[in-house]
């Protein structure tokens, strides 16, 4: 994709439930968006954090999954055709001379837009680090959170941390190229596909590959590259050579590159007025979680009311000229049309 | 009701708690460093901590669910407990808790 630049009206950054609805209010206004996200679908917190979970304070909804909003966000601003780009993260907004912005993912890609919507909630989801010091310098040489060459691994004493279905997978995947594999969780019960446990288990059984219950507890070795790990067990403490570590505790939020954007920020969120929910950049608008001003509370629908006035600040910046008539999908032919029902 | 609350630099803070709350609740409310990503839908383990004291027993083990969110952070010990599965009554006045590690606002992310 580098080297191509997409031009549009509006970048949104984050497709959580408020990025997405932002979708709608700014396509009743004739708004193009691509929305990109650090995650590899839409639904944002919804999504990674409580997908199952019930939601009880959307409106109109008595009660709902963080799923179930995700699904039907995406099917109510599917009449806007929003191009999605899934497992980026913005590195850069910077302002240009004609007023537009420049955004730049992590993949290199280039967004030219006339308005810019950070609707990231808590910022973007990062792997957990395994609470250890000194892991940092570890990391992206001999420490990963994902796999993305499994040639890495060939031949090396690979030890993965978790009891989840990353941590299962890559036990079955990884095994037949490493040198040794050991698979270490806190308990001896593991939350992945029973399916997966019980092969991970035959494994051990056949000695094909180590489990220890235990957690991590120290990293040996110089310049990036891991030697020995050591782990407390109930047994007392242990330590076994390794030469690639993969821990695979989840994900968790943090604030990342939105703090070098040159944004007014307050504790860590983006001051923004009360009338555009836009930010100390003019033309760069923020809402949702990620957002604060007086009286402040995250709540999702807290998210859709700023996404409504952002979007029509919005469409000033982009369309300046225009005359724009409030109106409602009730009674509005035009709308009607834009959304495919009339 | 008091809750006595140890930080991850071990300064104990005495604070105010209310029946029916989470202690999750009482601890970010009071400015303390606790993550609690998820809002207390025990769908993170970012509220984690320790119950001190002999309170344990009395706070009593975690269910099913939230051991397996206690997978997700490496600091568990056997009095672990996420702070937002500890709903307050009034029998717990005096409750001592040390917030761990991987509960830390700026702590776990890579």
């Amino acid at each position: 994709m580098s080297g191509s630049e997409i031009v549009t009206d509006v970048v949104v950054i984050g497709a959580g439930p408020v990025g997405l609805f932002a979708v709608f209010e700014l396509g009743l206004l004739d708004l193009k968006c691509h929305l990109i996200d650090i995650l590899d679908r839409p639904g944002g917190q919804c999504a990674e954090l409580y997908p199952e979970k019930p939601i009880y304070d959307i409106p109109g909804f008595p009660v709902i999954t963080g799923q179930g909003l995700t699904d039907n966000l995406m099917a109510q601003i599917a009449p806007f055709g929003p191009q999605f780009h899934f497992s980026r993260m913005v590195n850069s907004i910077d302002k240009q001379a004609d007023g537009s912005f420049k955004v730049v993912t992590d993949a290199d890609e280039v967004f030219l837009a006339k308005v810019v919507v950070i609707a990231a909630g808590g910022g973007s989801f990062q792997p957990k680090r395994p609470p250890v010091d000194d892991i940092a310098r570890f990391e992206n040489k001999s420490v990963f959170y994902a796999v993305r060459r499994m040639e890495d691994f060939r031949d090396q004493d690979v030890v993965i941390i978790g009891g989840g279905d990353s941590a299962l997978d890559w036990t079955l995947n990884l095994q037949p190229l490493a040198r040794s594999l050991t698979l270490v969780h806190r308990r001896d019960a593991f939350r992945g596909a029973p399916d997966s446990v019980n092969k991970m288990k035959a494994m051990v059984a056949d000695g094909k590959i180590s489990l220890v219950i235990g957690q991590i507890a120290k990293l040996e070795g110089e310049g990036g590259q891991i030697e020995r790990i050591h782990f407390s067990t109930v047994a007392g403490d242990i330590d076994m050579p390794a030469t690639r570590l993969l821990p695979f505790f989840g994900l968790t939020m943090k604030l990342g590159p939105v703090a070098d954007w040159g944004l007014d920020l307050n504790d860590n969120l983006i001051a923004v007025d009360t009338e555009k929910f836009q930010t100390s950049v003019p033309g760069v608008f923020a809402i949702g979680d990620i957002n604060t001003y007086p009286g402040k509370l995250k709540l999702i629908l807290s998210g859709f009311h700023e996404a409504a006035l952002m979007a029509q600040a919005a469409k000033k910046i982009v369309a300046p000229d225009e005359r724009v008539v409030f109106q409602y999908t009730t009674s509005s032919t035009k709308l009607q049309k834009k959304l495919g029902v009339a | 009701m008091k809750l006595s609350v140890t930080d991850q630099d071990g300064v104990t803070h005495e604070l105010e708690g209310l029946e029916g709350w989470r202690a999750m609740e009482v601890i970010r409310d009071w400015g303390l460093n606790i993550k609690a990503e998820c809002g207390g839908a025990l769908s993170c383990a970012t509220c984690h901590c320790y119950v001190e004291g002999g309170w344990f027993e009395k706070v009593g083990a975690p269910s099913d669910e939230e051991e397996a969110m206690l997978d997700t952070v490496g600091d568990v010990r056997p009095n672990s407990r996420l702070s937002c599965q500890i709903l307050l009554d009034e029998g717990h006045d005096g409750l001592e808790l040390t917030l761990a590690r991987s509960a830390r606002k700026d702590e776990m992310a890579a």
